[in-house]
């Protein structure tokens, strides 16, 4: 089987100091991989430079694309890369704020995605916006309302709805249930984990919150100062850590 | 009116005309696209239209007859004094017919005559940029230029039907030039949308303080950007006009008193002036064509 996403070495410095270093692996159709590590580990450098944000000093992301096979994204044009953002990736912002257009109606918002690969039918993408508005839980009475009238929690659902109205093949996410209070995180994550696994999604999801990866990831990176210090199944990883920082990193988890 | 001896031709010197007329050059090989130039400081506020005078300023000549509309008439104080103004400085014969212009500056109209070959239309335009509401950033809006990407567009219009029910854009409405570039056509009404488009004259927009130029060659395809369920319209007031009872020219609604009394009469003066010269009455007249 061909990897969705194969990432080598890939490299991001700023200047003398280090994003991150030589990190490598595959992700498999349907694979949801965690990668987790504390504030400044490199997880988001690792992230933009997957999604196309950043460009990485060094080392190649190989997307296997619908159209041509496996491809290098980071030597690809940006028109394609373009493309291929508002296709086949996703990406969910921490902060809906980053990701939303405040000042457009939730419909809006969903809707962009269709209108900006080439739908030109109101009705059409007004049923699809509403449709996907229901699938993460929002009221379809709210479609023309504005994302600045909804709660964080709705503001991160909708995000999610408007990555995923296209239909995408691999979502990055960067630490999707942040600032979010517990019982809000604990509905985005149920969702998150049935959509992943009725539309067969792949994704990545940056974050430090390790409940996250347990519920979410099938797999688990750990991160520190920009390198991967230790990797495997997520259950693997967190029942019996082998590296000195992730064995810190479990234990730090407060139990109640 | 002789020109003033202390003025180079039509104000600006020789330098700054070439520049402009480079650039207008370079818009109209690539129709639609927008062009940066070095925009002068004018004796007049950004916004009076700073863009088309120092267009007009470029492309006029000794022989042309100079036309300056303001919302269609030649009688409001932006026309008439950018009207002197090149009286004085170019000393170009003026009028205010539009068959015998050669070239016509506008603010935010189209004139109802349809325009012929060998004559150049002049927009001001305030913003140049179509995606401007939308995406705020410059350079992320000339990237989704170069690279097509105008679904952002529709997401305006889509907001528009869902929140009036129907595209409510009435002026400054997108258009997209030759399959290849959107435009923003200046915030003339949409009713003279479909005018731009195939148009016998050369039509060219300058945008004063935001240092564009961009332009129509003639003949140039315009499309209007719509929804196949929501397909363009261009609207006007359905009135005839109050003075000479044209049922095909753009209105203005006059307020005439404090009872709500309103008239309806054709933004172009010219375009109604000849037909009232031509013996057409509108209501308001008392005149045989009253609806």
């Amino acid at each position: 089987m061909t990897p969705l996403i194969s990432v080598k070495d890939i490299t991001k410095s700023y200047g003398a100091h280090i994003g991150c270093a030589d990190v490598s692996f595959d992700l498999y159709p349907g694979e949801v991989m965690g990668i987790v590590g504390e504030s400044g580990s490199g997880k988001s450098t690792l992230l933009n430079c997957m999604a196309g944000h950043l460009r990485p000093d060094a080392g190649s992301v190989v997307f296997d694309t619908r159209g041509h096979g496996p491809r290098d994204t980071v030597t690809m044009s940006e028109p394609e890369r373009r493309m291929l953002s508002r296709t086949d990736w996703a990406f969910v912002h921490q902060h809906a704020r980053d990701g939303l257009r405040m000042g457009v109606s939730a419909g809006g918002n969903v809707g962009e995605r269709l209108m900006a690969v080439g739908a030109r039918h109101y009705g059409d993408i007004r049923d699809k916006a509403v449709d996907w508005l229901e699938r993460v839980e929002i009221d379809a009475g709210r479609v023309d309302d504005r994302p600045t009238t909804f709660s964080g929690g709705m503001q991160q659902r909708l995000q999610i709805a408007r990555n995923l109205v296209t239909g995408p093949r691999l979502v990055f996410m960067d630490e999707p249930t942040g600032g979010l209070d517990v019982s809000v995180q604990a509905r985005l994550l149920d969702l998150l984990r049935g959509l992943v696994r009725d539309m067969g999604l792949s994704a990545i999801i940056v974050t430090h919150d390790l409940a996250v990866v347990r519920l979410l990831a099938n797999r688990l990176m750990v991160m520190k100062d920009g390198q991967v210090v230790e990797n495997g199944l997520t259950d693997q990883v967190l029942d019996d850590p082998q590296h000195a920082y992730t064995q810190l990193l479990v234990s730090s988890v407060l139990q109640v | 009116m002789t020109p003033s001896s202390e003025y180079n031709f039509a104000y600006l010197d020789e330098q700054t005309k070439r520049m402009i007329r480079r650039a207008i050059l370079k818009g109209l090989a690539i129709p639609g696209y927008q062009v940066p130039f070095a925009s002068r400081e004018m004796p007049m506020p950004y916004g009076w239209g700073t863009g088309g005078v120092q267009v007009s300023a470029a492309v006029l000549t000794p022989d042309d007859r100079f036309k300056v509309i303001d919302q269609g008439a030649d009688d409001t104080t932006n026309a008439v004094s950018i009207r002197t103004f090149f009286e004085r400085t170019a000393g170009v014969a003026t009028t205010t017919a539009t068959p015998v212009a050669t070239v016509i500056q506008t603010r935010h109209r189209i004139p109802e005559e349809p325009l012929t070959e060998g004559q150049v239309l002049v927009y001001q335009v305030p913003i140049p940029e179509p995606l401007r509401f939308l995406e705020p950033r410059e350079s992320e809006t000339r990237k989704m230029h170069s690279l097509e990407e105008y679904g952002l567009m529709h997401v305006k219009l889509y907001e528009d039907i869902s929140r009036h029910g129907h595209i409510a854009t009435s002026y400054a409405y997108p258009v997209k030039v030759e399959a290849r570039y959107v435009m923003d056509p200046s915030p003339i009404p949409k009713f003279d949308n479909p005018k731009l488009g195939d148009c016998p004259a050369i039509q060219l927009f300058g945008a004063g303080r935001e240092q564009r130029i961009y332009a129509l060659p003639p003949y140039t395809q315009v499309v209007s950007l719509d929804f196949e369920d929501h397909p363009f319209e261009a609207s006007k007031a359905d009135h005839p006009c109050g003075l000479c009872g044209a049922d095909d020219s753009y209105l203005d609604e006059v307020i005439v008193d404090d009872t709500g009394g309103r008239m309806f009469v054709c933004s172009d003066t010219d375009y109604c002036e000849g037909r009232q010269a031509a013996g057409h009455r509108g209501k308001d007249l008392g005149g045989k064509d009253a609806a």
